[in-house]
């Protein structure tokens, strides 16, 4: 395999992983602040007790965004060094304002958040849990901007040519606002909420079913309950803009999301399909004109369709784009079903009256994780060949002097130490729900022998 | 190029990157320094102090890693874009320890298991010590200069950054930062403990002194090209003086127990070495060895003006705020560690 490909695995490997766990920090955070909100305005201990809890498993998927995190930047540098000197005058200034106004803030008060609930005033430690969940959501800002940057670039020109060619900023707020980074960021934030409260709304619906904790586990359920859904139902409308961005800027992600060839012709939309690259078709169930409607609300504007576009400028890998944008969508639908179903029960008062139910919710914290995955498989594999799209290809971005026995090698590295890191992540995970809220999960015994002339 | 205050944006992007690498050096300084001693330690409840010690700091102190990546790539793309690549096999080592070094302290104590204690405690002390050495390493190779091409290429091998100079610099790294954390971790202690870390503070400012003056007898001797502009500029010897003066305040002060002076001073010696670092090394980023056209400058390497020029705000903003939170968490955290339900 060539250096193209393995970097590209690289990326999405690393990106994918690390992909877990900020969007739980995220909707965790938002919990957490509704959690605390409700223990100072209500004064009642079983708050405290449930937002120490969540901290706890809080710090631990932070802990492994962070490390996991910092892997990103240096990988710009190291495996594409091309792009990087492309981007660096545009890209850079997002990628330093996400640390210098997010992960500074988030970061600078987690010790407080984690450590100082005893040292500090109960009012000061609520202002820290926000300022970590506002650093959280900056973060997401400056990421998903930079991102969006390469989807739809604005407000830059681009200097030199051939080897020394490179973008240059013209337009900071051109930039900061380019046509997709608006939806993008409302998108990957519903995303995270549904990411943290589904694993909230599992851990509680575990306790419910084993009957354990309940009037803990109920009352957090219902706090998560409202935020997922709530969410679950406007990513319906988010989610629905950011297609129509696609359609207006990358119309050959578009054509690939539902496997449109025909070059210019009235859409449908498939609910399930395959794509037959070499014949050039789509497969599968469809909902006629549905495309062309959503698009554009009527049924006869026809749809520029991956015919239209030279092989070159096509995504590659068809059926991962096409596949992966409907097991999205199919989730979310799902979501929506699910969440307004409980709250349905909820109304009628028989919430928790359903063992099914709760053995669904408690599986249930896949669903939203799985995607965000698809959702970020559809939106950069669908972008190809273009790393900035229009701009510069993908095939032109790595680094020239690396080779590729060393990303052989830094592949290997990341994923033996990356399959440790999930499984240490699920084990201690696993742990802190089994010892539930109100006990303390580790028991330091004291060194059995005497060390007298140790210390 | 645009100017304030005399000084071009590029330099004044220089001063920034510099400081913040500065201000990373001395925060996570001490926190990897701690790492480094962590097997010093032989009881159980020593290492939980130690630990505990940095527990609530070392993520805030890792920011300023973030911020000097992000730093480095929108100030300088060429010289991010260069270094990174040149040294891809460090880098992927430095970044896997980095992550082995997170999860040693997170999951540490949360197993009462004595061989999975003692398999994080090797794990947290080996990846802090490593860390430090590679990044010695990685400065040590820039000082030296890099064979780079015209489009900022590296051209050298796989295992070209195991140079003897390089390696001298990680050493001192590492001593610097077991100094430097060794006094962190006294003004973090008592009784026991604390008595046994004035002796490791004796030790490791002995170890610092040792590699440091080796360093700069090879550096006079064999690469001329650091000491040449404080050879021009006399009156900059007084930085070097400074810096032997604060080393060797810093016995002085432990046995009065003033550790908090101590403790600035070994800060202040870290500052000190990177602006002789920061001095020499401008106007070149990276030094080229093939061809000194090659070379990247602060001028030649930098984003544009208008790039530059808002990054600036950012930093203007953006830095004092980051530094407030620092100084918050700290003084929250202020006085000797106190185990908790919390605690690692």
């Amino acid at each position: 395999m060539d250096v193209e490909i393995l970097s590209r695995i690289q990326f999405a490997f690393t990106i994918s992983f690390h992909y877990i766990y900020p969007p739980l920090s995220i909707g965790l955070g938002l919990c957490m602040v509704a959690m605390e909100g409700l223990f100072l305005r209500t004064g009642n201990k079983m708050y405290e007790d449930m937002t120490r809890f969540f901290t706890k498993i809080f710090a631990l998927i932070f802990g492994l965004g962070v490390a996991t995190g910092i892997v990103m930047e240096f990988e710009f540098g190291t495996n594409w060094a091309t792009y990087s000197k492309y981007v660096g005058d545009v890209f850079g200034s997002a990628l330093a304002a996400e640390g210098i106004f997010a992960f500074a803030l988030e970061a600078g008060f987690l010790g407080v958040l984690v450590f100082g609930w005893d040292r500090v005033k109960p009012a000061t430690h609520f202002f820290a849990t926000i300022m970590v969940f506002l650093g959280s959501m900056f973060s997401a800002i400056w990421i998903v901007v930079a991102n969006s940057w390469q989807q739809t670039p604005r407000g830059y020109r681009v200097v030199g040519d051939g080897l020394e060619a490179r973008a240059e900023i013209t337009d900071f707020w051109a930039m900061v606002f380019n046509p997709s980074s608006i939806e993008r960021v409302s998108h990957v934030w519903v995303g995270s909420f549904l990411a943290g409260s589904f694993l909230v709304l599992s851990i509680s619906a575990y306790y419910i079913r084993k009957n354990k904790h309940l009037q803990f586990s109920t009352a957090a359920f219902r706090i998560a309950l409202v935020i997922a859904t709530v969410s679950a139902l406007s990513q319906l409308f988010i989610g629905h803009k950011s297609a129509e961005v696609v359609a207006e800027h990358q119309p050959a992600k578009l054509a690939a999301f539902e496997g449109h060839f025909d070059s210019l012709a009235v859409a449908d939309m498939y609910l399930v399909g395959w794509i037959d690259k070499k014949e050039e078709k789509t497969i599968g169930l469809s909902i006629p004109k549905g495309l062309t409607f959503l698009t554009h609300q009527d049924f006869t504007t026809p749809i520029k369709g991956l015919k239209g576009f030279p092989v070159a400028d096509r995504p590659g890998a068809l059926n991962i784009v096409f596949q992966s944008y409907h097991i999205m969508i199919t989730i979310g639908m799902v979501l929506i079903g699910l969440t307004l179903y409980a709250c349905f029960l909820w109304y009628k008062g028989l919430l928790f009256q359903k063992k099914w139910l709760m053995t669904v919710f408690q599986f249930s914290v896949l669903l939203p994780q799985l995607a965000n995955q698809a959702g970020w498989f559809a939106a950069e594999t669908g972008r190809q060949p273009w790393v900035v799209y229009g701009l510069l290809r993908t095939s032109n971005a790595l680094s020239k002097s690396v080779t590729a026995n060393q990303v052989l090698f830094s592949l290997i590295l990341f994923t033996l130490v990356y399959l440790l890191l999930f499984i240490l992540f699920i084990y201690l995970l696993n742990k802190k729900i089994l010892h539930g809220p109100y006990k303390a999960d580790v028991v330091h015994r004291p060194q059995q022998e005497s060390m007298a002339d140790q210390f | 190029m645009d100017t304030f205050l005399g000084i071009d944006y590029a330099t004044w992007w220089y001063l920034v990157i510099g400081a913040v690498f500065t201000g990373y050096a001395i925060l996570d300084g001490f926190d990897l320094g701690a790492g480094s001693l962590h097997l010093f330690f032989k009881k159980e409840e020593s290492r939980r102090i130690a630990l505990n010690a940095i527990g609530p700091v070392w993520d805030g102190n890792e920011v300023w890693l973030v911020i000097g990546g992000g730093t480095l790539f929108s100030g300088f793309p060429k010289v991010y874009a260069s270094i990174f690549s040149a040294f891809y096999i460090p880098f992927m080592l430095f970044l896997t320890m980095l992550i082995f070094r997170a999860i040693s302290i997170e999951f540490r104590s949360k197993e009462p298991m004595k061989w999975w204690r003692k398999t994080w405690d090797i794990s947290y002390c080996v990846s802090s010590t490593l860390l430090g050495f590679s990044l010695g390493i990685i400065l040590g190779n820039v000082l030296l200069g890099i064979p780079i091409d015209a489009q900022g290429n590296f051209t050298g091998s796989t295992l070209y950054f195991l140079n003897p100079y390089a390696i001298m610099v990680g050493i001192t790294t590492v001593a610097l930062f077991m100094m430097h954390g060794a006094i962190f971790l006294v003004m973090k202690t008592e009784n026991r403990l604390y008595a046994k870390l004035t002796i490791l503070v004796k030790h490791s400012t002995i170890f610092f002194v040792i590699s440091i003056l080796l360093l700069s007898f090879y550096t006079l001797l064999y690469v001329p090209h650091l000491s040449e502009r404080i050879r021009h500029n006399s009156w900059m010897f007084i930085i070097p003086i400074m810096m032997v003066l604060s080393v060797a305040n810093i016995t002085r002060l432990i046995a009065k127990r003033k550790y908090l002076v101590a403790f600035m001073c070994s800060s202040l010696t870290v500052a000190l070495l990177l602006i002789i670092v920061a001095i020499e090394l401008y106007p070149n980023l990276v030094i080229s060895t093939l061809d000194p056209a090659y070379t990247l400058t602060v001028q030649n390497a930098s984003s544009s003006a208008k790039s530059l020029e808002i990054q600036l705000m950012f930093v203007a903003v953006g830095v004092p705020l980051a530094a407030a939170y620092t100084g918050f968490m700290f003084w929250t955290f202020r006085g000797k560690v106190k185990l908790d339900e919390m605690s690692y």
